[in-house]
Formats: C-alpha cells, structure tokens, sequence
C-alpha cells in the first residue's frame, strides 16, 4: 500500500488574536474534504485563508477544535512520517551536508543502518548525486527544494504535503520543478496535497482543485480537472479552464459582476 | 607555516567539493593579495631583518650600562630573530606558503620589533621610567630565562586548574542550557535563579568559597566552573529556545523522536550561539583563573605574578604576563579552530 486515503470532516480550527489574546479567530470552518488514495489535488485560496493550517492539521503538527481528520479510517493523532511535509522555504538542516539531509528520516525513525542503500537512490532520483557532500548554503534554490522533496520522501510518506513548494522559485525552475514532481508523483502514487496559490500550476498538476474562501476558510468550489497527462498548459480547454477559475476568486475583471450575482 | 599550507588546501577542498558554477558566489579568501602586492621588491623583503638588525645595534649600543649577562641574553634573542628573519626573507622564494604568511606578517613583525626598540630606548637608553616598575626588555629576558623553572611549573599548574575548572563549567552549562531552553517548567524555575545569581561575578563568591571547600584548588576550580557556567548556560538556552520552529516541524513529520528533536535538531542549530557562550566563559575564566591563583591558591602564573610583585622583581612580573600572553591566546586560539571546524556549514556565513 503506497498511498493512503485521507478524510476531513467538517474541520475547524481558530487562532487567539494578537491584539486581543482573550478572543479567538476562526481561521478555518466546516472543511469536509476527502481525497482518494493516489489523488493529487490542489489547494487554492487568497492569501490567508488557511492553507497552510489545514496542511499543518493533516500533518499532525497541530490539532483542529472540531471535527475529525483521518487517514486511512484512521483518525490523525500527531505527525508522522507516514504524513511528509514540503515548504515553500525548503528547510534544509544547515549543519548536515546534502546526503545527511536526505538521510535525516531514516536517522529519525533510527532506521538509517538497514536502508542506507535507499538514499543514494532517492538522491539519483533528484538528481543531485554530484552534490551529496555540499552543505545547504551552496545550493541554488531550485536544488534545495529538490533536496527537501528527496528529504520528505525517503521515508515513502502515504501522503505528501506541500505547501508552496515552488513558490520561491523563478518561472523557469518552477515549470521544470512542476514536472519533476509529476514524475514523482506518477512513479510513487502518492497522495498529494498541494497548497499553491498559482492557477497554472493548480490546473497543470491537480486531478481536483479545491477553491477556498476568505478567511475563514471555507470551501467556496471542488474543480476536477479532466484534462489528459501531460497537459498542455496552452492548450484551450486549459485555458477556459484558467478563466473559470479567475472568474470564482473573483480576478476576472468586469465579469465578475456576472459571477457574484 | 604548516598551519598556513593545511588552511589553504581545507578551503580549496571545501570550494572544489562543488561545481563553482551552479555554487552561490562564496566570497573567497579574506587575505586575497591584489596583484600589485604579489609584486615582491627586494627592499621589502628586507624589512624585517633591517628592522631586526636596527634594533641589535640600539641594543648594543644601550647596553653599555647594563649589566652584562642580561644583554648578552637579549643579543642573543635578538640576534636570533635577525638570522631568522633572513633565513626566511631567502628561504620564501622556494616555499610559497611561506611567501604568503610573510607578506601578510610583515607590517606586524615590524612595528612589533620597533615597539622592542622603543621600550628599550626609553627604559634603559635614556631611564626615563622608574626602576624597579619598568625594566627594559632585556631584563625581562633575562628574568623569565633565570626563573624559567619556576614559570614553567606555574603555567602547568593554571593549565590544569583553568582546564577542569572549564571543562566543568562548560559540560553544567551545556546540561542547565539545554534543560532550560527545551522544557517550559526547568525554564520556569530555572531562569529566575539564572538571571539573579549568573551575573555576580564569580570572583565574589570567594569569601564564601573558602569558607566551604576543603582546600583552595577545589574552590579555585569551583570559581572557575561557575564564571564559565553562566554565559554557556545563557547561550546555549537562547540558542535552543531560537531553534526555528520550521526545523522542528520538519524532522516530527519526518518521524523523529524528542531525543531526536533535542540531540540532532535544537543542539546543533543552536551551536553558533553555544560557541558565543563557549568563548565568553573562556574570557572570565582567565579572570577568575588569575584572581584566584593571587588571592588563595598558592601555585599557578596568577600567583607568581603576585609572589614576584611582592619582592619587587618586576621583571618576573612582566615575563609570566608575556607568559600568561601566550598561553591565553594559545587556547583562544584552539577554541577558533574547535570552532572552525564544528561550524564548518557556516562558512562564508560567520565573521568573527
């Protein structure tokens, strides 16, 4: 079993406020989601509106104030490294050279011993073997994202997590990194949930697309995307597709009168 | 010169280890030499012996009055530094590593052994500073080559009580630092006694160390321990309670352990700020370490300077300061290297 099946159901989570500490603020409400085995499906919504915390719930890093979350049937009682974690900023440990990067959940999980052969594998599969002794601050920051990637899955996490992964990356890098992840993706099977706040890439990678809405987040849209792999991000049905989904976060100028009405 | 070739192969290794290409520009050496300094005129060479053999004739001249077995010694030294100096103004054209020190040292070499002249020039040259307070170098030469026993005993005697007093400093600091910045209660009850009794200088606890240990050495140890104590303790708290919460995040979702988050993550992300504490526990120890030696412990450099002082012989008081100098700045020195080599994934990132 590579991939597992993830539920929300009718998620909640809220904040104290940082001016009034005594008041809390909703970040999230009623988020029922449900995400197939081997689904990769991406997370959209304006800045703020809980992306990354309903990541960080799922990750088991922190705890929702209602409802369930379960992976598998089973329901989420804190991370695991069954549940990996990609951020936008990669998050290398500085002090470990690349290789010690990659091995750091194997080490974790003290596995490290039987499964050393594993991490040159995971490093041919990112392709950085050439780097395996540079320590962090000497890589580009598209070879450290790939390194944060080969990082989080050595440890053949059921569900991957990224939460803006290429988002600090120039427009070149991010499409090939947009492949690269595909890649991973179609060879491993795993879930994916991917927080991004870039349409194209929501539509070129996603088999669904969920739209949130201001904060408090709530699920405003679920877009599938029918599109055939590999997409064609010029293609016209991408295009329209494009649109639609401008038009609901309300970025489509005049029409979007139509839309809200 | 040794040491100057293996830090120029570490850092081609560590650059090299990397195709420069796709590497972030790394600012390369510190020292690099324009090109119109790799130009190396022959006056230059020279400087160093010049001013050498300048200030062995200032020497001979002055000594006249002087008694004549402390200037033969310092003939002696400085006739030494002379052939030196020259040996190594013909040895660098051979010997690259060489070169590059020497250029680098040159203008300090100089100035050093002007300093040299000028103090001899004003103490026994024109005696314008009172005697016994300011013997000439000379004499301090020849104070430190009579006692020579007695001094290499005392620095022996401060090695091993600043070493263990350290040692122990640094191995409670680093328990009480790491307790304090990972766990909410020992910070909660620990960083009121830390913030209230860190800060007494350790010196002052003497009256109360005497009165409670069995003998000097063990209380002089205890200072010692406690001086060093609190800057690790403070630092390597605030280092670990620094460490970024992304770090953390990341290696839970990467299965890690609290033993995993303390040892592999906190530890290691907070080793540039333990570093700090390392070094200002390393500067009051040698405060401790030498007041502590004057006031009870009756051997070590801090105490000789003390015994001397008190018989007058000034001489000996200068020559275990020049001692204390050196050795001082040895283990300075070995804790930059310590450093160097433990931080070695900040490099290019650390400037001091």
């Amino acid at each position: 079993m590579v991939a597992s099946s993830l539920q929300l159901r009718d998620v909640g989570k809220s904040f104290p406020a940082p001016d009034q500490p005594l008041t809390r603020r909703p970040v999230l409400e009623t988020i029922s989601i449900s995400l197939e085995a081997g689904e990769l499906v991406s997370l959209v919504g304006p800045s703020g509106c809980g992306k990354s915390t309903l990541l960080r719930l799922i990750a088991g890093l922190d705890f929702p104030d209602s409802g369930e979350l379960l992976v598998d049937e089973e329901p989420i009682s804190g991370p695991s490294a069954e549940r990996g974690l990609v951020f936008q900023d990669p998050n290398l440990f500085p002090w470990l050279t690349v290789r010690r990067n990659i091995e750091a959940g194997l080490a974790a999980r003290g596995v490290l011993q039987q499964k050393r052969s594993e991490v040159k594998e995971f490093m041919r599969l990112v392709g950085l073997e050439a780097f395996a002794d540079a320590y962090p601050h000497h890589l580009s920051g598209g070879m450290a994202q790939r390194v944060a990637l080969a990082r989080a899955l050595i440890n053949h996490p059921k569900v991957l997590l990224l939460d803006e992964p290429l988002g600090a990356l120039d427009a070149f890098t991010r499409m090939r990194m947009q492949d690269e992840v595909l890649r991973l993706w179609q060879n491993r099977r795993t879930t994916m949930l991917l927080v991004t706040h870039d349409i194209d890439e929501a539509i070129y990678m996603s088999d669904r697309i969920i739209i949130l809405t201001q904060r408090p987040g709530t699920i405003e849209q679920i877009i599938p995307i029918a599109l055939d792999r590999p997409r064609d991000r010029s293609s016209s049905d991408f295009l329209s597709l494009r649109s639609e989904i401008l038009e609901l976060l309300h970025f489509a100028g005049n029409r979007t009168s139509e839309v809200t009405a | 010169m040794l040491q100057g070739q293996k830090i120029s192969r570490q850092s081609q290794v560590t650059v090299g280890s990397v195709p420069s290409d796709q590497v972030r520009a790394e600012s390369t050496e510190r020292y690099a030499l324009s090109a119109q300094e790799k130009k190396h005129p022959t006056a230059a060479l020279l400087t160093v012996p010049v001013t050498a053999a300048l200030a062995l004739g200032i020497h001979l001249f002055v000594a006249k009055n002087e008694p004549p077995n402390e200037s033969r010694t310092y003939t002696i030294v400085l006739g030494s530094f002379f052939a030196g100096a020259i040996v190594a103004a013909v040895m660098q054209r051979w010997w690259p590593a060489l070169q590059t020190r020497m250029r680098r040292f040159r203008p300090l070499f100089t100035v050093g052994v002007l300093l040299l002249c000028v103090w001899e020039v004003i103490t026994s040259g024109f005696r314008m500073l009172p005697l016994p307070y300011f013997p000439s170098p000379a004499g301090v030469v020849q104070s430190m080559i009579n006692d020579r026993g007695l001094l290499f005993d005392s620095t022996w005697h401060s090695l091993v009580l600043l070493l263990s007093g350290y040692l122990l400093g640094v191995v409670a600091g680093l328990v009480t630092g790491v307790c304090i910045g990972w766990s909410g209660p020992a910070r909660y009850w620990g960083m009121p006694l830390l913030k209230v009794v860190g800060p007494i200088p350790a010196t002052a606890w003497i009256p109360l160390a005497m009165v409670i240990s069995p003998s000097a050495l063990i209380s002089a140890a205890g200072l010692i321990a406690l001086a060093v104590w609190f800057p690790v303790t403070m630092l390597t708290a605030s280092g670990i309670s620094n460490t970024r919460a992304s770090y953390l995040d990341v290696a839970r979702t990467l299965g890690a352990n609290a033993r995993y988050l303390v040892f592999r993550i906190a530890i290691p992300a907070a080793l540039p700020s333990i570093f700090v504490g390392l070094f200002m526990g390393l500067g009051a120890s040698f405060l401790t370490l030498v007041v502590a030696e004057s006031v009870g412990v009756k051997s070590g450099l801090g105490w000789y300077v003390s015994w001397a002082q008190g018989w007058a012989e000034y001489g000996k008081v200068y020559a275990a300061l020049v001692i204390m100098a050196v050795f001082f700045s040895t283990i300075m020195t070995l804790l930059f290297k310590l450093r160097d080599r433990v931080l070695v994934w900040q490099k290019g990132m650390i400037r001091w």
